[in-house]
């Protein structure tokens, strides 16, 4: 098993007939992922490489039987792209755009938390999902990723993420699934989402979890896996020698208090029986230590 | 993009919130004639995009136009943590009965936009915070549903505003979520918002940082940017499309992608070096890219060693080896090369790099060798 996808997951890519659209999607097929169709806008009826091109993302799940989307627009037609997937009843949508406003992003999330609750949107800003041998949907590459488990991946960062398959693949050990959550203000999946499915899933046996200063989704991930989580969680936080942002006003600091640091993060991780590594190599040796003694 | 006081002024007038009348000047004898012009009492405030001025000395109170002259004398000029003051607002003093604190900013954790209102505003505000944050009130708004007259009417209240200013606070309020979310703000924030004597409400400051993101449906944002405070090694790098901040270190650091960048950093502090920058390539690692940001690193004075730190996934080890390659044929980087490459192709890459220059470039497999060498390199350098 994998999470949110698989190998018979039917996948659209909006915006195929783009660059990072057409690039992407055909590495994705030759993967072996079920790109079963495209979408862009006055472009129906056409093709990318024999992959029919609709005029609407309705058409192309009408026509195609696909239940998820790998969107590859523009930052000003994602929005549009992102509800238009989940109006058409599509339950698992990949958005890989980079610079959205924050403004339409907070406004897609609620839009999609209220109306279409059986909808997953990953991303935006983010790396995409590769379940190994299976299916990979978005920008990574699937010569680093190693089949058959046990290790789920949830990770903030793109090249980090990408650093973590590497060093796991190259010592033997395998991965279920690699999701990049992305590091946007509003992101689709958080670690939570990701943790709750790893721990869920029979196949996955352990989970490495790289986050960044920011936010405080990695304390609230703590949080889930000290209540909630059985399986054993090695964790990296990048960005304990960031400097810090400049900050305006004071409403950050009213908001946050001391939440956000990479300190603030790690003695959360630490605190909930997370094995807390300082650089994204120990990370990857402890987890093979951890597999070897599974 | 954050705005200095006097744009965000003309930002918060552009949807009707009061504020002072003044000038923005960079001279002296110009800062008395404004003085003169608001009128006396008047207020000579440092323009730099950092909070907490007034608590810094930034900020004077001038009765007449030799205070004038000599506040701003001061004023201009200062450091104020690490921002050189180079401008002044000066406005009208206005007769205070009351300061207030309101802020509108995207709340990452609830997903939402979130309302701030405080009966305690002024420069203690963080203060307020820390030892008694119920006097803070906070309303999350669903974006979708927006914020409405009602709910401004119960956060005030519930602020305990005082009754006179209620109506003034609650126009405020809904102008600066108007201006938040049309204007593409991702921080709205005024403090102090008063009740002058004569019991009007009135923005004394503002802070306002735009998102960057949504400038494609703000040209009118063009004015903004022509002031953005950037020294001279962040300015070459936005020319040249690179995400990058200076820092104070010795070690450049060049990576690809954001995380990495940050993580080349913690490594390069664990094993006792400084970090002369943040830099991210982006996504490609090709021979532009790599040349640009050399010759940003270039320009860094303080830069004895170059770490370069790339992680090959869909750009390859041996493009990015010949991207190195040819960058160092178009620019004379003064400093030893430290390079770690991995992913794919990296053996191709590695070798590539190997059989060129070798007196300027050392190639390391692991990060944290990398690191260890580039830091050595500062002391021999040296
Ligand atoms: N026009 C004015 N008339 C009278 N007092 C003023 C005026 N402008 C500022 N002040 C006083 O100076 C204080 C600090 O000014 P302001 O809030 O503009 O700067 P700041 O110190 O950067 O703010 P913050 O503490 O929010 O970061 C105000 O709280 C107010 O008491
Ligand atoms: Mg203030």
């Amino acid at each position: 098993m994998a999470i949110f996808v698989d190998e018979n997951t039917k996948v659209i890519v909006q915006g195929l007939t783009g660059s990072q659209g057409r690039f992407h999607g055909l590495r994705n097929r030759d993967y072996g992922t079920k790109i079963v169709g495209g979408v862009t806008p006055g472009k129906g009826g056409s093709d990318v490489d024999g992959i029919p091109v609709f005029d609407t993302v309705e058409e192309a799940v009408v026509a195609t039987g696909a239940t998820a989307s790998f969107i590859a627009v523009p930052p000003k037609f994602a929005s549009e792209a992102i509800l238009e997937a989940a109006a058409a009843g599509v339950s698992f949508i990949v958005c890989i755009t980079e610079f959205i406003p924050a403004r339409d992003e907070a406004m897609f999330y609620n839009i999609l938390r209220r109306n279409f609750p059986g909808t997953r949107l990953l991303g935006p800003n983010c790396p995409g999902i590769i379940s190994p041998g299976r299916c990979n949907i978005g920008i990574t590459s699937g010569d680093i990723a190693l089949a058959g488990g046990p290790v789920g991946i949830v990770s903030r960062s793109g090249t980090l993420t990408y650093q973590a398959l590497y060093e796991l693949s190259e010592k033997g050990v395998g991965q279920t699934t690699c999701v990049g959550i992305g590091g946007d203000p509003v992101p689709g999946t958080n670690f939570i989402d990701c943790l709750a499915a790893f721990e869920a899933d029979s196949e996955t046996k352990a989970v490495l979890m790289i986050g960044e200063i920011g936010g405080s989704e990695e304390e609230k991930a703590a949080d889930f896996i000290k209540s909630n989580m059985t399986k054993p969680v090695v964790s990296y936080i990048a960005g304990v020698t960031a400097p810090p942002g400049r900050k305006m006003g004071h409403a950050g600091a009213i908001i946050s208090g001391s939440q956000g640091s990479a300190q603030a993060k790690m003695s959360a991780l630490k605190e909930a029986g997370v094995t807390v590594a300082i650089n994204p190599t120990e990370a990857g040796e402890m987890m093979v230590e951890l597999v070897k003694s599974l | 993009m954050d705005l200095f006081e006097y744009q965000g002024k003309r930002f918060f007038s552009s949807y009707g919130i009061p504020t002072s009348k003044g000038e923005v000047v960079e001279e002296v004898e110009e800062a008395v004639r404004v003085a003169k012009e608001v009128g006396f009492p008047a207020v000579v405030k440092a323009q730099v995009q950092v909070g907490g001025r007034g608590k810094a000395g930034g900020i004077k109170l001038v009765n007449s136009e030799g205070e004038a002259e000599v506040a701003a004398q001061a004023i201009l000029g200062m450091d104020i943590k690490g921002h050189l003051v180079k401008r002044v607002w000066i406005e009208h003093a206005s007769d205070i009965d009351k300061e207030y604190y309101v802020s509108v900013t995207l709340d990452r954790g609830s997903k939402d936009h979130l309302i701030l209102v405080s009966s305690q505003g002024g420069v203690e505000i963080e203060e307020v915070a820390a030892s008694a944050p119920e006097a803070i009130k906070r309303l999350h708004v669903n974006p979708i549903d927006g914020f409405t007259e009602d709910e401004a009417r119960r956060l005030v209240a519930e602020a305990e505003i005082d009754v006179q200013a209620r109506q003034g606070v609650e126009e405020t309020l809904l102008k600066l979520y108007r201006a938040y979310v049309d204007g593409d703000a991702d921080l709205v924030e005024i403090n102090p918002l008063i009740l002058t004597t004569s019991g009007k409400v009135h923005a004394l400051d503002a802070k306002v940082t735009l998102d960057d993101n949504a400038a494609f449906r703000h040209p009118e944002w063009e004015e903004f940017r022509a002031t953005q405070e950037l020294d001279g090694r962040e300015r070459l790098a936005k020319e040249k499309h690179l995400n990058y901040i200076g820092l104070e270190g010795s070690v450049g650091i060049i990576a690809n992608g954001a995380g990495l960048a940050m993580s080349t950093l913690d490594v390069v502090n664990q094993v006792g070096g400084s970090a002369a920058n943040f830099l991210d390539l982006g996504g490609g690692a090709g021979a532009d890219v790599m040349a640009a940001a050399l010759e940003v690193i270039n320009t860094d004075e303080n830069v004895r060693s170059v770490l370069i730190n790339v992680f090959g996934g869909i750009t390859r080890c041996d493009q990015v080896a010949k991207g190195i390659v040819d960058a160092l044929q178009r620019v004379d980087i003064k400093s030893p090369l430290v390079v770690r490459l991995d992913g794919t192709n990296a053996q191709e890459g590695r070798e590539i790099l190997a059989n060129y220059r070798s007196d300027k470039i050392q190639v390391e497999t692991t990060m944290i060798d990398a690191a260890k060498r580039a830091v050595e390199l500062v002391g021999e350098v040296r």
